[in-house]
């Protein structure tokens, strides 16, 4: 059983309720415990930073120094989440003035230990033999489009993940449980983020790119990681073939939720159901 | 398109931005990467290269109150590609924070949507998504607009209806208390 | 008892601007062994100097002390000086009270004045223990080493063969030529450049004076100025090139196909092979990496088919030790590996994203495709060809700050020229700044802008493929807007970062590297072609990005600095060197190991024991080779190496009038 500081975010319970659902089912699977950091507060996610600086790392820094107790690595599956919190942690890590003024803004000492990582760092972990020996249904025949956006992999200097020009990690575990991916060109390519209510046309336009990208390169679903990226590609898919007179039907899952099919979880635990583009028919493909 | 004179406008803004951001404001030679790989471009009054190209002339009033700076989706591409190394979006998010001291980011979306995503977070220590939308709805005027999607969220249980809690709601209010204060002291 | 003359100069406000220098001179008469003292507005000017030598005659002076510049400056003119004045130029010591006073500290007029008195008062306590010093003389072996076989030591090589040295040109590939013979047409002039440059490379070889190495490197350098001893190594060409005609039944049947490098990759070559049709030597030699018989043991199809049973399967690498005066570097360039660093291009995956080389091979009759501009994916014609520039060049981001020069010229040469092969094409320049700073460059773009190629100012973020074609992602900075072109090739003009191996290089010979790994020049301004080290010249690309007219130009330069010291049967060195007094040194070698120019070496010899003469292991200073720096001094246990002209006692000397 491997131990992770678990911080869900604020759209675990709401609209990413199916990527928490999958992420829990998985992680079981995986022998990752994944214990909830306690009170945990809002990461500020996009509207901290753009708001104030200090605010943009104090809101994710209270929660890192919630973890000083527990002694685990921080695992945070939305991709925004985890992009505050390795930022708060880098940054505070080397500016001693920034630790004393983060003492006063939480009323708590964090001088930027604790390593933080994402839901595919934490899955890939676990190590290909594994997975591969908890695959009970390869997703054989099943052509997945990894979309990894833009918080999971940028900046580079603060991310030191994956390659932010050709990253790799959600296609490794996929194609480790028998899925093709494909080789596509928008794997980062903002979806438009937080602009899906203050200017709907910037998401609907780069949401039809990866959309028409996706089909171009003949895949069945797109795979994500981010909850944001989820909610523009699937909920507003609808929207934009009402707004450019197309017919995409390109299911948009969590990768997590792959995996779950391929260890054999029921599609209703992994919230396959709670989509707004249908996923039955996809799930019967594979199984 | 009136002329614009260069003269007299000083370094003091340029340098305060660059101060601020801790990015070389002055080094950026308008090689353009950056707006072609922007996702908010096309949406964008000035282009992201000329934002930059704005505070390297001290047009302070003009670049405090575009559109751009708004539309920026954060995703920092154009960070992840400078050749010159420069954090475009560090700069973006200094811009915005310097608006918003000037009262600029007023009839901003993007800046009603932060406040709104913001007090809410303010108030009970996480996001509540229902309050978000209905209050977005409310003050651009156009509550239906998000209907049909809220409805959808709604029908698969994806849209908690009662308000998230946290015991440390005291804690996070701090935060934002001692960030504004602090961010006064320093910028005035 | 010394008499010591104090010069104080004004250097006009420099100094005297800051502090009263006619007080300075007053008060440093004060100083022990000062006889004289005075002040000029410009010493170093011929009244200033008349000055100096006067005082010299007049006060019988036997040491001088001028309070002025650096002694980078100037220590060189008053030394000549202290000559004409009849005396030893090396009793002179330069009190730095511009540099190191008044530029400094020009707010704080009262304190400048004391330090520069500081700085006087040390300077003549010095000059009190100064002796005279003598140049000594060293041989010089009139031959010279020219490393590189393109343009640049083509011309060098010719230039100093012509002046009647012999010169030895090692080229570490089959063929000379370099880069220059790749290219199709070279700018402003189109001349077809093998046209060009191929009568140079037989000029190479048929001139009595030049002895050509090819497939050979330089892999061992000892010696010093005039005094070099080289180790050139030969590969084995497994072909004797005596009795070899160059008939080709040899590559006509070998079965190998190798990745071409002449063609940058376009194409395949065989493993027995010569380069290209104009390649000096014109005679094969055998890949060993990957001719069959070496790498599977069976094969010899090439010896079967021999007529004049030219090929040897048994020919060994062969070396030459040889004795030269003087080297020159020109080791030239190689394309910035942009596959490994653009992602956002590619990663060189996509087969119609070439570079500007690549190009120049397609454009070229006798390259891959017999001169016709086409798509390498699928031989296609390109309707719509976009150039990219600046692709590993001021671009921080990958590590290459710099600008390659010539990619702007080349870049406008590329797009006339598809202009011109290809009717009804499209052509799109992605540039930030077009830079044309030679002779004709600026009319050669006009040229091409005329000729309907599209100048978008702007990089361009990606290159990713649609269909069969290709989308690149750019910005059009001047309109203010992202644009985008679906182009059918793509041309990356990549940057130019110093050839492979030149760290190596740089290492056996004992030169400096640049910040970005071109050998570096002992002045960028004054001495563009020499190298730090004495006796070793640097000429083309090697030294930084230039064009042809430039790499030409220090070719015949290097040369010239070669003639002129190959001229002279001997040379002076410069006598502030170190020296062992060898009847105390233990032999322990500490100084050797910290000499950066490699000047001591641990000899035998027959030295004073006490009262008898004993053979020991001692320490000796090569005075050619040592630059005075000090090092060894420090690092003698014994302390009984000093520094002529910046000896122990001299020094203390100095830093007691300074400290006490």
């Amino acid at each position: 059983m491997v131990r992770y500081a678990y911080y869900p975010g604020c759209v675990a319970e709401g609209s990413g309720r199916e990527y928490e659902m999958a992420n829990r089912a998985v992680a079981a699977r995986l022998g990752l415990e994944l214990v909830e950091i306690e009170d945990w507060n809002c990461c500020g996610a996009t509207p901290g930073h753009n708001t104030g600086h200090l605010l943009g790392l104090a809101l994710p820094a209270r929660n890192l120094a919630l973890t000083s107790d527990m002694g685990l690595d921080v695992v945070a599956p939305c991709a925004a989440c985890y992009n505050r919190l390795v930022t708060a942690q880098r940054e505070i890590a080397c500016d001693p003035e920034l630790q004393v003024l983060m003492g006063r803004l939480l009323g708590r000492d964090y001088r930027g230990d604790r390593r933080v990582l994402s839901m595919p760092e934490a899955v890939a972990a676990v190590g290909a033999e594994r997975m591969k020996a908890l695959t009970v249904r390869p997703l054989e025949g099943l052509t997945v489009a990894c979309y990894y956006g833009c918080l999971l992999v940028r900046p580079p200097a603060v991310i030191r993940g994956d390659d932010p020009e050709d990253p790799r990690l959600l296609d490794d575990l996929l194609r480790g449980v028998g899925a093709t991916t494909v080789d596509w060109a928008h794997k980062t390519e903002c979806c438009g983020a937080a602009q899906a209510l203050p200017h709907e046309e910037v998401v609907l336009c780069r949401v039809r790119r990866i959309l028409e990208a996706a089909v171009t390169s003949r895949a069945d679903c797109i795979a994500t990681a981010c909850p944001l990226c989820h909610a523009n590609l699937d909920q507003r898919q609808a929207r934009v073939n009402r707004r450019f007179g197309t017919d995409y039907r390109m299911p948009v899952l969590y990768f997590t939720q792959l995996l779950g099919l391929a260890f054999g979880l029921n599609p209703g635990e992994l919230g396959l159901g709670l989509h707004f583009v249908p996923t039955a028919e996809l799930v019967r493909k594979i199984a | 398109m009136d002329v614009l004179v260069l003269s007299g406008r000083g370094q003091e803004f340029a340098n305060r931005v660059s101060l601020e951001s801790g990015q070389p404001v002055q080094q950026c030679y308008q090689c353009g990467k950056c707006t072609a790989g922007c996702p908010a471009a096309s949406s964008m009054d000035y282009a992201p290269h000329q934002v930059l190209h704005l505070v390297q002339l001290g047009l302070e009033e003009e670049v405090l109150s575009c559109r751009a700076i708004w539309v920026c989706a954060s995703c920092y591409t154009c960070t992840a590609r400078c050749p010159c190394r420069i954090e475009v979006a560090r700069i973006m998010d200094i811009l915005r924070a310097r608006a918003r001291r000037k009262g600029l980011h007023r009839g901003q979306r993007a800046a009603l949507f932060a406040d709104l995503f913001l007090d809410s977070v303010r108030r009970h220590g996480r996001l509540h998504e229902l309050e978000l939308g209905a209050r977005w709805g409310l003050r651009t005027g156009q509550p239906w607009r998000e209907a049909d999607l809220a409805a959808g969220l709604v029908a698969r249980r994806k849209l908690r209806l009662r308000p998230p809690r946290i015991r440390g709601v005291e804690e996070v209010r701090r935060i934002f208390r001692e960030a504004a204060r602090l961010e006064e002291g320093e910028h005035g | 008892m010394r008499r010591i003359g104090v010069f104080c100069c004004w250097c006009g406000s420099n100094i005297g601007g800051v502090i009263d220098v006619p007080r300075l001179a007053m008060e440093a008469l004060n100083l022990p062994a000062v006889a004289f003292s005075t002040d000029y507005k410009y010493m170093c000017s011929e009244p200033g100097q008349e000055l100096i030598v006067r005082a010299v005659a007049e006060h019988r002076l036997d040491g001088v002390v001028v309070a002025a510049c650096s002694p980078r400056i100037h220590e060189a003119t008053f030394r000549q000086t202290l000559e004409r004045a009849g005396l030893n130029p090396y009793l002179l010591v330069m009190a730095n009270v511009r540099e190191h006073c008044t530029w400094v500290h020009p707010d704080d007029p009262e304190r400048a004045f004391a330090k520069a008195l500081a700085l006087v008062r040390g300077a003549a306590a010095k000059a009190a223990r100064t002796e005279p010093l003598a140049a000594g003389t060293l041989p010089v072996t009139r031959r010279a080493l020219v490393i590189g076989g393109g343009i640049a030591g083509i011309q060098a090589a010719l230039d100093i063969a012509d002046a009647g040295f012999e010169v030895l040109l090692v080229e570490r590939e089959p063929t000379i030529g370099g880069k220059m013979v790749l290219l199709d047409k070279t700018f402003p002039t189109l001349d077809c450049s093998a046209c060009i440059s191929t009568p140079k490379m037989v000029a190479v070889a048929q001139h009595p004076r030049i002895r050509l190495f090819t497939y050979a490197e330089v892999v061992g350098l000892k010696g010093f100025l005039g005094n070099f001893e080289v180790t050139i190594r030969q590969k084995a060409r497994s072909v004797d090139h005596g009795k070899c005609t160059g008939c080709g039944a040899c590559w006509a049947k070998c079965p190998a196909r190798v990745p071409n490098e002449y063609n940058l990759g376009l194409d395949r070559r065989k493993a027995i092979y010569v380069p290209f049709p104009q390649a000096v030597p014109n005679k094969p030699v055998i890949d060993r990496r990957h001719c069959r018989q070496f790498t599977r043991g069976r094969c010899g199809v090439c010896q079967k088919v021999c007529p004049v049973g030219a090929i040897d399967y048994a020919e060994e690498d062969r070396e030459w030790q040889e004795r030269v005066g003087a080297v020159v570097v020109a080791t030239g360039f190689d394309l910035f590996e942009w596959a490994e660093a653009y992602g956002e291009y590619g990663y060189g995956r996509y087969p119609d994203v070439i570079t500007g080389l690549q190009f120049e091979r397609l454009a070229n009759a006798a390259g891959p495709t017999g001169g016709k501009i086409v798509r390498p994916s699928d031989g296609a014609v390109p309707r719509t060809v976009v150039f990219v520039q600046c692709v590993g060049s001021r671009d921080e981001a990958k590590g290459r700050e710099y600008c390659s020069r010539v990619c702007c010229m080349y870049t406008a040469k590329h797009a006339w020229q598809v202009l011109e092969k290809i009717p009804e094409a499209e052509v799109f320049v992605f540039y930030i700044d077009v830079r044309t700073a030679g002779k004709a460059y600026e009319e050669f773009y006009v040229r091409a802008r005329r000729a309907g190629a599209h100048y978008i100012r702007g990089r361009v973020a990606r290159i990713y493929p649609e269909g069969n074609r290709l989308r690149v992602v750019g910005t059009d900075t001047l309109l203010g807007r992202p644009v985008e072109v679906l182009a059918d090739l793509v041309v990356l003009a990549t940057g130019m970062v110093p050839a492979a191996g030149s760290g190596e290089l740089a290492r056996i010979l004992g030169c400096g590297l640049d910040k970005d790994g071109f050998f570096q020049e002992a002045h960028p301004k004054l001495r563009p072609v020499e190298a730090g080290t004495a006796g070793i010249f640097l000429a083309g690309t090697c030294q930084g990005p230039k064009d042809i007219p430039d790499t030409v130009a220090q070719g015949s330069a290097a040369a010239a600095k070669v003639v002129g010291l190959l001229v002279r049967e001997e040379i002076a060195y410069e006598p502030t060197v170190a020296m062992v007094d060898q009847t105390r040194c233990t032999g322990c070698g500490k100084c050797r190991a910290v000499c950066p120019f490699k000047a001591i070496e641990l000899v035998t010899r027959q030295v004073r024991a006490g009262t008898a003469v004993a053979e020991r292991v001692v320490a000796e200073v090569n005075p050619g080779l040592c630059a005075g720096c000090g090092n060894c001094t420090v690092a003698c246990p014994s302390g009984v190496i000093d520094l002529k002209g910046f000896t122990n006692e001299q020094l203390l000397a100095e830093v007691d009038a300074l400290c006490l």
